[in-house]
């Protein structure tokens, strides 16, 4: 290692910090596009639903698009929580009818 | 037929108007007919990179109104008699142009003109959509700096979709990378993303990186395009970036630090 590798490890190397950053972004973005512009808001809306009965997080839903030659799918998952710890008794109804 | 190329960015300020006037005199200076097209009605600047805004009579939107024909329109450069300018109107009206308008101007146009170059506005607007929907190339100009990168992303996402191209199924827009105002000192110290950084996210044709340059503020100011400063850094980035676009290969340059005495001095390789 060289005296000028020294004071150059001792710099923040922020252009790594741009890059990851970018690099999740833009795969992000990728992903939406040429999609239906209504998925990100249908998935906030399901969301919404699904939390007047039950509590799930923010990513328990995944909404897919996929489109090949002649037909286009959408998929919806929802992964409900585990029924160990119940936060309470209505919701365990719930699930419980579910 | 004429090679219609749009510059492009989707960011303000990355170099789309230098770039466009680089390398639009290049291609004139090799002998090619080539006509450059300001498409930022309202805000032409064009002009005053091409150095040839008091000589601006008739503009783009005149052409596309049949107010004036295109003869009486284009502007033949001072400095290479190959090179002409179509100058965009200082207009308010952002539907001045029309997708229609522009295709009539293009196709006149592409019988006499070996190459058109469109110098697109920022955004992703009308203006933006229009300068790239007849294309064939794109040389999207990107500067090492996340917004820029991400803003590129985005457009080219645009160009597969929403072009001329796509719509009709032709074989797509060839899209090209022209990393500008790269500083590979700052590259070097980590303070700025690299041709490699910019690369594994865009993964597109590089075409050339034009170094952090004195020269471009230099050119602008006198209103000749930077190309023509054969002795600068920039200039001669910019000749190379029209070589590799006509197909000759040119080793890349400008993208090692400066400091290579200060490297050696501490020992790095």
């Amino acid at each position: 290692m060289s005296l000028l590798d020294y004071f150059k490890s001792s710099k923040s190397k922020t252009a790594s910090v741009a890059k990851e950053r970018l690099q999740i972004l833009v795969a992000h973005e990728r992903y939406y596009r040429n999609k239906p512009s209504y998925l990100p808001q249908l998935q906030e809306e399901l969301m919404q639903v699904i939390r007047k009965y039950v509590q799930v997080d923010q990513d328990a839903i995944s909404v897919k698009f996929e489109q090949d030659d002649n037909q286009e799918t959408l998929e919806l998952n929802i992964t409900l929580p585990d029924t160990q710890n119940p936060r309470n008794t209505q919701q365990d109804m719930i699930r419980n009818a579910l | 037929m004429a090679r219609i190329i749009v510059v492009t960015s989707g960011k303000g300020g990355v170099g789309k108007t230098t770039t466009s006037a680089a390398i639009a005199m290049g291609l004139a200076k090799r002998g090619h007919k080539t006509a450059v097209i300001d498409f930022d009605v309202g805000l032409r600047n064009l002009d005053l990179i091409m150095g040839c805004e008091r000589r601006v009579v008739y503009d783009f939107v005149n052409v596309i109104n049949g107010e004036a024909n295109l003869n009486q329109a284009l502007i033949r450069d001072k400095n290479c008699n190959q090179l002409y300018i179509l100058p965009a109107s200082q207009t308010r009206d952002k539907d001045a142009l029309n997708l229609e308008g522009v295709g009539r101007v293009l196709e006149e146009l592409s019988k006499d003109f070996k190459y058109i170059v469109c110098d697109s506005p920022a955004g992703i607007e009308k203006g933006a959509y229009l300068a790239m929907y007849y294309a064939d190339d794109a040389f999207v100009v990107t500067n090492p700096e996340v917004s820029s990168v991400r803003d590129s992303d985005r457009m080219l996402g645009i160009l597969a979709s929403k072009s001329r191209r796509a719509e009709l199924n032709m074989e797509p827009i060839k899209e090209y990378l022209l990393l500008s105002r790269y500083d590979s000192d700052r590259v070097e110290s980590g303070e700025m993303l690299s041709l490699e950084d910019v690369q594994e996210i865009l993964s597109l044709h590089l075409l050339g990186v034009i170094p952090e340059s004195k020269s471009v503020l230099n050119a602008s100011n006198s209103g000749i395009p930077v190309i023509l400063d054969e002795k600068s850094d920039a200039g001669q980035a910019y000749a190379d970036v029209v070589a590799r676009y006509l197909g000759e290969k040119k080793p890349l340059r400008f993208i090692d630090s400066k400091k290579g005495f200060f490297r050696k001095l501490f020992g790095g390789k």
